[in-house]
């Protein structure tokens, strides 16, 4: 690629353009399609994020598809990746990511990254019952057996902190249980520092449940997705 | 002159300087045994720790009394909130006393009100609970201190009283302060602290220390700048703060580190600006001299006084030099 700028014979360089002209064109897609990637699919097959995840991004908790809205660009092109790579083990979502380009995977999570995140109620941040096994794991954690609280890296009211802790607020039970369990069964990478695996490693099916049940029933007891205006 | 500094440093680690590295935590009577900023209140019995476990979190009186140890566990989580009038930075008491202050090995309250009164080298004079406590705000919190009888530090005293129940008092408890570290084998080295630090800790601190707030409240903490904890702090001190490190970090993986690797990136951490140290005499040379005379208490001991941050005395905003002049005047690189 660096010989293009060379003093070479006009047939170099229109080998050269050809190259050129590749990265240009997606760097273009980028630019221009995150909205259209999400709203149609892509030429290269890959279906459209709505058909699943939501018009605006909300998810649909009854068949427990994620909330995409207002999750963090670089975390959703790392799971977009593992899925791509087969590292995280999902019959859905693998096609649909090797169907995505890296430019399509990064505009994609893009237009979701830049949406509103779910709203955040921290009424339950304090003074949680411990008879109440999800709200204290999610407050408190259990330190007896070294297992942080989620809030401590999922931020207040489990609205996620900065770009590698996504909100758990917004998310169903469903969701949430079933990516405790992947990452207990090593069907998921087990993230940054592998810190979930060693965290997913200390919940029994009970804890999970629980603590599924503490961030997920606030989107089940609005009676499903909120509609996101857009 | 770097290499000589170097050689200082290493003499005084591998040299027995280093007065709370001793594994049984007795004191030492060679020669200088100035203790390290946050070392420990003496104990009898240091060798022979007996174990203690706290009352259950959730069983906190329905009384008048549990209304105060409620009050001190709730500003002990969340000091932003509930003492913001005393502190000075993003930290929360929480952030270094992990679990609420029962976590064995992270500071834990009850390890600590059953040592006081006590003498202490950072103050030589006996302290109460309550001065110590003062000192926190002071120094950790880069605040001020609350007056004696203050509702924050009655209900700090509460809650620590609390979790003490059944402790022994004036005995060595096991879990007490941070798990002491050895000598490290090769002196803590600035660039391998980078590196782990790059590898282990900036995923939460942040790159540059800053911390991460989430919703306008600080979930990770910064570990230098502005907002961290100042110069006269316990966890400006090396060997404490490799101790921390070494058994709680990262969150949830403590032991994660050697020892080695916690004297590094605890070395590199504390190589940082931060807010200049409340008792600040006006000389950097004169403060270190005076009060941070220990080798694991190096970092600023080489810088220029502009280095240091100066907020709680002379300017009112905090001043950096750029990274370029840090890296120039950085002494053990």
């Amino acid at each position: 690629m660096e010989k293009c700028h060379g003093t070479h014979g006009a047939w170099r360089y229109a080998a050269c353009l050809v190259f050129v002209g590749a990265p240009v064109i997606a760097v273009a897609q980028q630019a221009a399609d995150g909205g259209a990637i999400a709203a149609k699919g892509t030429a290269g097959g890959a279906t459209a994020c709505v058909a699943c995840h939501g018009v605006g991004g909300e998810g649909n908790p009854a068949a427990g598809f994620p909330r995409l809205a207002g999750l963090p660009q670089a975390y959703l092109v790392g799971q977009l990746g593992n899925f791509a790579a087969g590292k995280r083990q999902n019959p859905v979502m693998s096609p649909i990511a090797k169907q995505l380009s890296a430019a399509e995977q990064k505009a994609v999570a893009a237009y979701y990254g830049a949406m509103a995140g779910p709203p955040i109620t921290r009424k339950q941040d304090d003074n949680p019952k411990r008879t109440d096994t999800g709200a204290w794991l999610a407050v408190r954690g259990r330190w007896e057996n070294n297992l942080p609280a989620c809030l401590q890296c999922h931020g207040p009211g489990g609205g996620g902190v900065g770009p590698a802790f996504p909100a758990l607020a917004g998310q169903s039970s469903a969701y949430i249980a079933a990516q405790l369990h992947a990452f207990k069964d090593g069907t998921r990478p087990g993230g940054p520092l592998d810190l979930m695996k060693a965290v997913a490693a200390k919940l029994s099916d009970t804890d999970i449940d629980a603590v599924s049940n503490h961030f997920g029933s606030a989107v089940a007891s609005a009676g499903g997705p909120a509609k996101e205006a857009k | 002159m770097k290499a000589r500094i170097y050689y200082f440093l290493t003499a005084a680690l591998l040299g027995g300087g280093i007065a709370h590295a001793d594994a049984t935590g007795q004191a030492k009577g060679d020669a200088k045994p100035v203790p390290a900023p946050a070392a420990q209140a003496q104990l009898p019995n240091p060798a022979r720790p007996v174990s203690f476990t706290p009352p259950p979190a959730d069983s906190i009186p329905n009384d008048d009394f549990g209304k105060m140890v409620k009050k001190g566990e709730q500003i002990f989580v969340h000091t932003q909130e509930n003492a913001r009038q005393y502190v000075g930075n993003s930290l929360n008491c929480v952030n270094c006393h992990l679990d609420a202050g029962r976590k064995a090995g992270a500071g834990p309250l009850w390890g600590a009100w059953p040592a006081y009164p006590a003498y202490r080298s950072k103050n030589k004079h006996v302290n109460t609970f309550a001065e110590r406590l003062q000192g926190c705000f002071q120094f950790s919190m880069n605040g001020k201190a609350p007056p004696v009888g203050d509702e924050v530090l009655v209900a700090l005293e509460t809650y620590a009283y609390w979790l003490s129940t059944g402790a022994p008092v004036r005995q060595a408890v096991e879990g007490r302060g941070y798990p002491k570290l050895a000598k490290p084998a090769a002196a803590p080295d600035y660039a391998r602290g980078q590196k782990l630090y790059a590898q282990h800790c900036a995923l939460c601190h942040g790159a540059d220390g800053e911390g991460q707030a989430s919703g306008g409240k600080a979930v990770f903490p910064p570990l230098w700048g502005a907002k961290s904890f100042n110069w006269g702090a316990g966890m400006h001190d090396v060997g404490n703060a490799a101790a921390f490190i070494r058994a709680n970090m990262p969150l949830g993986l403590g032991g994660t580190l050697s020892e080695q690797e916690a004297w590094d990136v605890a070395m590199f951490m504390d190589s940082h600006e931060r807010p200049q140290d409340p008792r600040f005499t006006g000389s950097v040379a004169e403060t270190r001299k005076k009060y941070h005379d220990e080798p694991t208490s190096m970092p600023p001991r080489k810088l220029s006084p502009d280095l240091v941050l100066n907020i709680t005395r002379k300017s009112p905003r905090p001043t950096f030099a750029s990274s370029r002049e840090r890296r120039a005047v950085r002494p053990l690189v």
